[in-house]
């Protein structure tokens, strides 16, 4: 049920004092009970009656005609027959079906219809029939909403009016109707006018209203809005530099990784083709982020985003990762927050890479095949520059477990497999002009910054494929993995 | 269901509703960009101060050096800026030491 919002609404019929009934004609229980409330109402224990679809039902004692529902969406009835007490314009009691024990109580009175039995259960009030309660939230929610309305006149095709307005990616986007955008808010406790963030490129302040909306765009459940608010907010950080991510030539765009309960919950999958379509919640978070990043911050293909190529997650890229199989703790609480604290870290992925191995069953020699591929991030003469992210399969994650291999032991044997001679990274050497400086030769260098390797589990169980998401520029003069939690439930 | 389009629905014989129009809402920052006019262009650069901002991509500073000498040939002053890094929008203080003290600027862009 939702809670009525936006103005407040009168229950000016009612009184400040007494008893009321709420009843539909079409409830055999409110039939049942139509006698007793009628002797109620005439002995005076029952001030007011309201009827949600026939205002002559029950006979005789003219009820409040309520067909239009506004009594009962504001009294918040789920059932019928309810009965409220008021005391000095409060609601302080109330019972619904018929149960003697507590009619009796509510109206304070004894030996209640004794031809009746002890209990019968009430039917479901008009004011939540799914055919109505849409209707309802609409009326009386969408007064709370603050975006501009928009009509589609009735010649147009709602799509592609959608299109025509610049607001989609190139894929359908569902239309951000009143009732859907209702629907939307009803998975964050958040208030639709709370600002999120400011969204690059045109720093725009950005409500909570707004993200709603694209994550219908994007073709999100409401239960998924709390990830892309919190993909949203740590996308707009001056650390994960989401105006650089969005400008660059490169192919990177941004890559959400959940943890947590939350992911199970909205359904999110870590396993088989978890970096690849299929899956609702994987395909649409991360569409939300980007789409707000479109039509909020203003950030277009061919304007401020200036990638040469791209990469196909640019539309939207978002997986979950596999705790429960994983050899190692979750990626959020290896970047420091609490087990069981659902988050998202955010990645400036430029596409996937895999890394067969079907060979290796010692750790030593898995990590080497990773190190060699984990080399070739942007090219296996640059370093430093570019971060990565290392997803590791189940079958290769098995075999670090049966080492023994932790996080840290694995990360110190890729950091030493990385460092590399300067002499073969100077521009000329192997025969290839592109590389380092002359000041590098002679020197060892890392392939990565520190914190610039993520190691994350997921995939699917048969399959010894392991891939490197090449990252972007990094650190402070790019962008810095980020990691927020997500404010949830 | 009351969000489908009016003329889809079977419970409208009389066809009232088919001429309802279909609302969305807006999903942009519902915005438009303020119109400036541009500063005049001077005639000539003979005399004036012209900031030369180096974004720091590679190699950048090649090119603004080889300008810094061909404007200084032509009377210019020449001021160099640099932004921290290319991948972010110049910092506000910079952007405000840029325009009170320069009357022309040149801002680098190379690979």
């Amino acid at each position: 049920m939702p809670e009525p919002s936006g103005p407040e609404l009168s229950t000016a019929p009612l009184p400040a004092d007494g008893v009321v009934a709420v009843v539909k004609h079409d409830c055999p229980t409110c039939v049942l009970v139509a006698d007793v409330l009628v002797e109620m109402v005439r002995a005076g224990f029952v001030s007011t009656v309201v009827s949600q679809d026939d205002p002559a039902f029950p006979a005789g004692i003219h009820p409040i005609d309520d067909s239009d529902l506004e009594l009962s969406w504001t009294l918040g009835i789920e059932t019928v027959p309810t009965l409220l007490r008021f005391d000095r314009g409060t609601e302080s009691d109330r019972t619904e079906g018929w149960a003697r024990d507590n009619w009796e109580r509510l109206l304070g009175v004894r030996d209640l219809a004794p031809g009746l039995p002890d209990w019968r259960p009430g039917c479901g009030s008009l004011s939540v029939d799914p055919a109505r309660a849409e209707e309802l939230m609409v009326r009386h929610g969408a007064g709370s909403l603050a975006s501009r309305r928009i009509e589609i006149g009735p010649q147009e095709d709602e799509f592609e009016a959608m299109w025509d307005r610049g607001w989609s990616d190139g894929l359908p986007v569902v239309p951000p109707t009143p009732a859907r955008v209702l629907r939307m808010l009803a998975g964050t406790s958040r208030a639709p006018d709370e600002v999120v963030t400011v969204v690059p490129p045109n720093l725009i302040p950005c409500s909570v209203e707004k993200v709603a909306l694209n994550a219908v765009l994007a073709g999100c459940r409401p239960e998924y809005l709390p990830v892309v608010l919190a993909a949203v907010e740590a996308a707009c950080t001056d650390e994960f530099n989401m105006h650089g991510l969005l400008a660059t030539t490169y192919f990177s765009g941004p890559v959400v990784v959940v943890n947590g309960p939350v992911a199970h919950a909205v359904g999110m999958n870590s396993g088989g083709n978890a970096l690849g379509q299929g899956n609702r919640a994987n395909s649409t978070i991360g569409r939300a982020l980007q789409l707000v990043v479109r039509n909020v911050g203003g950030g277009l293909p061919g304007e401020v985003d200036r990638a040469t190529l791209g990469n196909p997650g640019k539309v939207g890229w978002s997986f979950a990762e596999d705790e429960e199989g994983s050899p190692w703790e979750p990626l959020s609480v290896a970047r420091g927050l609490e087990p069981g604290q659902s988050a998202v870290t955010l990645f400036a992925g430029a596409g996937v890479t895999p890394i067969v191995d079907q060979a290796s069953r010692a750790p030593e020699s898995l990590a080497r095949s990773f190190a060699a591929a984990l080399r070739g991030v942007a090219h296996p003469k640059l370093v430093i520059a570019f971060d990565a992210m290392l997803v590791v399969c189940p079958e290769h994650g098995r075999v670090f477990r049966e080492a023994g291999w932790d996080r840290a032991r694995l990360m110190a044997e890729l950091e030493e497999l990385l460092t590399l001679d300067g002499d073969e990274l100077v521009k000329g050497a192997a025969g290839i002009d592109e590389g380092l400086a002359s000041w590098a030769a002679g020197r060892t260098l890392p392939k990565f910054r520190p914190g610039g390797l993520l190691v994350v589990h997921a995939g699917g169980t048969a399959g010894m494929f392991s891939a490197v998401i090449g990252g972007w520029a990094s650190g402070a003069a790019g962008s810095e993995p980020t990691t927020r939690p997500v404010r949830w439930p | 269901m009351g969000e489908r389009r009016g003329r889809e629905r079977a419970d409208d014989p009389t066809g009232t509703v088919a001429l309802m129009a279909f609302v969305v809402l807006d999903p942009t920052a519902e915005t438009s960009p303020a119109s400036r006019p541009r500063v005049a262009r001077p005639r000539s650069l003979d005399g004036r101060t012209v900031g030369l901002l180096d974004i720091t991509k590679a190699r950048g500073d090649v090119f603004l050096d080889r300008l810094a000498i061909l404007l200084e040939g032509r009377g210019a002053k020449v001021r160099r800026y640099a932004k921290p890094t290319f991948t972010k929008p110049a910092p506000l203080d910079l952007r405000q030491e840029i325009a009170t003290q320069c009357e022309v600027v040149i801002e680098a862009l190379a690979d």
